[in-house]
């Protein structure tokens, strides 16, 4: 048994298949769960009022939109590596996923900013860098869409998402050396003192879980189309040549 | 059960509303694409076993 | 190698190379401003470095798709590719290239232009060295960007929308570094962070711009 043996459509389709309900469940559960208890069991923060209310969707949001796009990188680096057509497939699939969790935090921050700092938007460090990570996500599918040869896109999109990884690093940094911001530090570090108290904290985490479960069944379906999709191409071809 | 958002009703619900409909659109856009996905490689699959049938 | 630096400079000197454009284009971006944001003189010069370090990336954008499209429609791409020298080694020719073409006279340009913004003294020497150390990073990473889209029918929209994102950080420093010269503060730190990222690009995005040219030959 090695982890590669799902690199092979047929048995990758036959797993995910079995293990696609229990993700979609666990994702609808968790993410039921924690965003019923934040928005209705957790008290007001006495300074923001209800609107930590919004930490249930801004953070976790934040969170896959970033991790959506390492899963991308490692996925296209096996892709180079191995050349694994699920893997590809994967990173493809990804893509609109992580646009969404980047749309939602960058929307859910401009709605929390609005009151809380008395503007939408603030060209402060992170916010940029979401910006930024947006059009990194817009620039790679655009480039999927264009090229008509799969492999030769795939090949394409992977060179791309590992100089745009490097590059929205840079970015980052730039941008931080650039504006000093209006953001609050980390609210999920490992040193206690900074964190939000434990009231926001489970909940939180419930939501993370979720958010977390939501994408990768979101991804495992977009893949499982991808591949349906790619075979019925062959067939098709095949149709025409025959 | 209806609770008091105070004067922030607006911001929380509007917040959770754009976040819910963006999921519920990459949700059902990734569904979508999965069931017409199936249906047509059946379509094709029968075609391909009647002809070689 | 020489030679092919000498052929791309000469195809893009003669009329219809597109040598000039960028600087005309860079010309009227500057003149447009003004219209937009008004005449103030205050506000001009606070605005003049961005304005200049972003109409210098624009007019840069402009020629970069022809930068491979040429040779690979009537095949001197495919020809370079088989040719001796490695493929990385043409794309850095070719960068190269672009750059005395674009790079260099936008540099040229810009202290005449910033002038016309109102841009002090200081700023236009600064605005020299960034703009200097900047633009090939400029060219090399448009390299990459027309490596990717090269075989592409309309690559052109889509060359800016991934090329573009990537000059942020040069685009940040060397507007931040012209700022601060401007102000007569001391502009080497943003000045040795572009530089670092010039020449990071420089050694590294070669090899990814041959990868992708590769494929696209395939």
């Amino acid at each position: 048994m090695s982890i590669w043996e799902y690199a092979n459509p047929k048995k990758f389709m036959a797993t995910t298949d079995a293990v696609l309900p229990w993700v979609t469940g666990l994702a609808a559960l968790a993410l039921v769960t924690g965003l019923v208890w934040g928005f209705f069991f957790t008290p007001d923060d006495f300074r923001q009022g209800s609107t930590v209310k919004i930490i249930y969707l801004h953070v976790p949001a934040a969170l896959m939109a970033i991790n959506a796009w390492a899963m991308m990188l490692v996925a296209s680096l096996i892709w180079l590596i191995r050349r694994h057509h699920v893997s590809a497939l994967a990173a493809k699939a990804a893509a609109p996923v992580g646009v969404t969790m980047t749309l939602i935090a960058l929307f859910t921050g401009a709605i929390w900013g609005q009151p809380m700092w008395g503007t939408w938007w603030a060209w402060d460090p992170r916010l940029t860098s979401f910006l930024i990570l947006f059009l990194f996500y817009l620039g790679y599918i655009a480039l999927w869409e264009a090229v008509d040869s799969p492999d030769t896109a795939a090949d394409l999109t992977s060179v791309l998402c590992i100089v745009g990884s490097v590059f929205a690093f840079l970015s980052r940094y730039a941008v931080n050396f650039w504006n000093q911001g209006l953001h609050q530090g980390a609210s999920l570090s490992m040193d206690a003192e900074e964190n939000v108290a434990d009231v926001f904290y489970l909940p939180l985490l419930v939501c993370i879980a979720g958010f977390v479960a939501l994408f990768v069944a979101l991804v495992l379906i977009r893949t499982r189309t991808e591949i349906r999709l790619r075979r019925l191409h062959a067939i098709e071809l095949r149709e025409r040549l025959g | 059960m209806m609770l008091d958002l105070g004067k922030y009703a607006g911001t929380v619900l509007s917040a959770y509303g754009v976040s819910l409909a963006l999921l519920a659109v990459i949700a059902l856009a990734s569904w979508r694409g999965a069931v017409r996905s199936r249906a047509r490689l059946a379509e094709a699959e029968a075609r391909k076993a009647a002809r070689n049938g | 190698m020489i030679r092919l630096f000498r052929r791309d400079l000469a195809l893009a000197t003669r009329a219809g190379g597109g040598f000039g454009l960028g600087l005309a284009f860079f010309l009227i971006v500057v003149t447009l401003v003004p219209f937009g944001v008004g005449s103030d003189t205050g506000q001009l010069a606070a605005i003049a470095p961005g304005i200049l370090w972003l109409g210098a990336l624009l007019s840069c954008l402009l020629s970069l798709d022809r930068l491979f499209q040429l040779d690979f429609e009537d095949g001197s791409l495919d020809l370079l590719a088989t040719a001796p020298i490695p493929l990385e080694g043409v794309v850095a020719v070719k960068a190269a290239a672009h750059w005395v073409t674009t790079g260099l006279p936008l540099t040229l340009a810009a202290p005449v232009l910033g002038v016309l913004l109102n841009l002090s003294g200081p700023g236009a020497v600064w605005l020299v060295i960034s703009l200097a150390l900047g633009t090939p990073a400029l060219s090399m990473i448009g390299a990459f960007g027309a490596a990717l889209t090269v075989g592409l029918k309309r690559g052109g929209l889509l060359l800016s929308l991934l090329v573009l994102p990537l000059y942020i950080p040069t685009l940040i420093f060397g507007a931040e570094a012209v700022t601060r010269g401007q102000q007569g503060l001391s502009a080497t730190t943003p000045l040795a962070l572009m530089a670092a990222v010039t020449l990071g690009a420089l050694a590294l995005l070669p090899f990814a711009a041959a990868a992708a040219l590769r494929v696209n030959l395939r």
